[in-house]
């Protein structure tokens, strides 16, 4: 389980690089949120997948699942909903004004 | 007592929830800022002064005992690095009012100011690997509001790309802080030292640390990620340019520092090493950026990269001379950039452009800025008697101690040529003939140049004065070649 999980999240991190080096502004940012669902995978997985019971101190449970990552992950995924839906905000701000949402066109000159 | 580190996080943070409720009342709002910064800097120093006399203060956060809670660690390097900050943030607090618009501050200037500070403050505390993203993420929200506050088309533009870099690299530090945590088991520094330790840094180690080096060397803006850095930092207000150019790159730094002298410290072959040559290359590409323009903002800058390249330099190095060397440029570069960013704010703000080539003669209206910036560029530089003399002094003789003729050189030249670029805006926008048919008409309050020379003359303090601040520097660079000093201090064994 743990390999599929690591492949599905290498599969995400492929497909965010790619679309992370499109012109178009709006595939970029469908680039960082494809990015941060890899790494938070990696996260998941890295405290193991299916170990047994809930972290809930018990007599009878000896095998428990670790709950770090599970708040690491839960902080990061907060953190990352925040910062794409400012950049959304950003990049509808940015393309208006600038009437293009071309990276190419948003290089700026040498000196202004 | 140990309540005490979290108070330079709690302050700022505070400050800048009440700041946001009399934001529209402007005089309020300046009042209470430059009041909560003064408050900030002198806890600050009594926190200081506590460390240095009794020690580490570590908090553990809810009594959570050290390796499951997480912990605030200030100790000397950390709290130094605080009380710097917050001198930076109350001069920044008090030139802020007359470099902003009414616009961009009851737009909540303040506030995120404040909460960029708060960030700040927590990445230098903080013990713990998480926890260092997480601060991370509150610096850069923070940073995000205010690079684009106002609301340009330039500054849109920039700050989209800087917005896309450093999500980025955070989304990489998120993977390797899961990859750390999944070969060690846990995200405490002190614990993960303890563990790398036992192994040898062994396997895969090294190559999470490279992972981490990346992470950090984009937010500090190193050699090969440099490449974003100048134009989100100039396209700002001076005075949010001059806490981007004090602060941000330098809590790149830290961690850096922190990690590759806690952790990672077992394959100097491959990392230390490679920083040396990574040192070298950014100060030559950063003063080669430097020269080639003739934009006074984008000049200072890109003088960021080079003096990044100096303290990575002394890390490399590793050892006692090198490492009290980094740190003592670390400070040093901090105030100064501050100083520099904002002084060239207030030129360009009186020649009414940033464009060298369109300044002349600017010392007969005002000779008060053109001295001001001569000083800067000498400190700057290093040229004795100023701080930044003494910080390449040590790194020097750390270099060459070490046998590392090749950087000793490159640093040097660099310096001459760091030199050069400033000196540059003196030369061409200072000098010269009076332009009769031009009239400037701005006048240059005191509030811009008080907090300037303010900066200045702690720069010129930490030069002079080397022979108070040395010693102290010295405890934490031989604090810092010893791992295990802090690994006991914080699990206590």
């Amino acid at each position: 389980m743990e390999y599929i999980i690591l492949l599905l999240a290498g599969v995400l991190f492929a497909t965010a690089i790619y679309n992370l080096l499109q012109k178009q502004l709006l595939r970029i940012i469908i680039g960082t949120v494809l990015l941060s669902h890899g790494a938070h995978l990696v996260l998941l997985t890295m405290g193991k997948l299916k170990r047994g019971q809930p972290p809930i101190l018990d007599e009878n449970v000896t095998s428990y699942t670790d709950p770090l990552p599970q708040a690491l992950i839960l902080t990061s995924i907060v953190i990352s909903f925040g910062i794409t839906s400012l950049l959304l905000v950003l990049s509808y701000r940015t393309a208006k004004e600038n009437n293009t949402d071309n990276m190419e066109e948003m290089r700026g000159e040498s000196n202004e | 007592m140990s309540n005490l580190a979290v108070l330079p996080i709690i302050i700022p943070m505070l400050a800048g929830i009440i700041v946001a409720f009399t934001n529209k009342n402007v005089k309020i709002t300046r009042f209470l800022s430059k009041l909560f910064s003064i408050i900030s800097l002198l806890v600050a120093a009594y926190v200081t002064y506590e460390v240095f006399s009794n020690g580490s203060i570590i908090l553990e956060t809810g009594d959570w005992a050290a390796p499951y809670g997480i912990i605030l660690v200030a100790d000397q390097l950390s709290i130094l690095l605080i009380l710097t900050t917050n001198i930076i943030a109350a001069t920044a607090a008090f030139y802020a009012p007359h470099s902003l618009n009414i616009k961009q501050e009851t737009h909540y200037y303040y506030t995120f100011f404040f909460l960029l500070i708060t960030g700040v403050s927590g990445a230098f505390l903080t013990g713990d690997l998480f926890n260092l993203f997480v601060f991370f993420e509150v610096l850069l929200m923070a940073s995000y509001a205010l690079i684009v506050l106002g609301g340009d088309k330039i500054q849109l533009r920039e700050s989209v790309k800087y917005v896309l870099i450093n999500l980025f690299s955070s989304m990489l530090f998120v993977t390797a802080v899961a990859l750390l945590y999944g070969v060690v088991g846990t995200v405490n520094m002190a614990h993960i030292a303890e563990r790398v330790a036992e192994v040898e840094q062994k396997g895969i180690l090294t190559t999470i640390g490279v992972l981490l080096f990346f992470v950090f060397g984009t937010k500090a803006a190193l050699f090969p990620l440099y490449y974003w850095l100048p134009r989100p930092y100039i396209v700002p207000n001076p005075v949010v340019s001059a806490l981007f150019g004090a602060l941000l790159t330098k809590v790149g730094i830290y961690s850096i520092l922190r990690v590759f002298s806690l952790i990672f410290v077992y394959r100097m072959e491959i990392t230390h090493e490679a920083f040396i040559w990574i040192a070298g290359l950014s100060m030559i590409f950063g003063v080669i950026g430097a020269l080639s323009t003739n934009n006074i903002k984008l000049i200072i800058a890109y003088n960021i990269i080079p003096a990044i390249g100096f303290i990575i330099m002394g890390i490399g190095i590793f050892n006692q001379d090198a490492l009290s060397g980094s740190i003592y440029y670390l400070i040093h570069d901090m105030i100064i950039k501050s100083a520099l960013f904002l002084l060239v704010g207030v030129i360009a703000y009186v020649a009414g452009t940033s464009d060298l080539r369109r300044m002349k003669g600017l010392i007969h209206h005002y000779p008060v800025l053109g001295w001001l910036l001569f000083i800067s560029a000498f400190v700057l530089a290093g040229i004795p008697p100023f701080s930044g003399f003494i910080g390449k002094l040590l790194l020097l003789r750390g270099a060459l101690s070490a046998d590392e003729i090749a950087i000793t050189i490159i640093a040097l030249l660099s310096s001459l040529l760091i030199l050069y670029s400033v000196m540059k805006i003196f030369i061409r926008g200072f000098w010269g003939e009076k332009e009769e048919n031009k009239t400037y008409t701005k006048k240059v309050s005191a509030g811009l140049i008080i907090p300037i020379v303010c900066l200045l003359t702690i720069s010129v303090f930490l030069g002079i004065g080397a022979q108070f601040v040395y010693p102290a520097i010295d405890g934490i660079a031989e604090y810092l070649l010893d791992p295990q000093i802090y690994i006991d201090s914080v699990l206590k064994e």
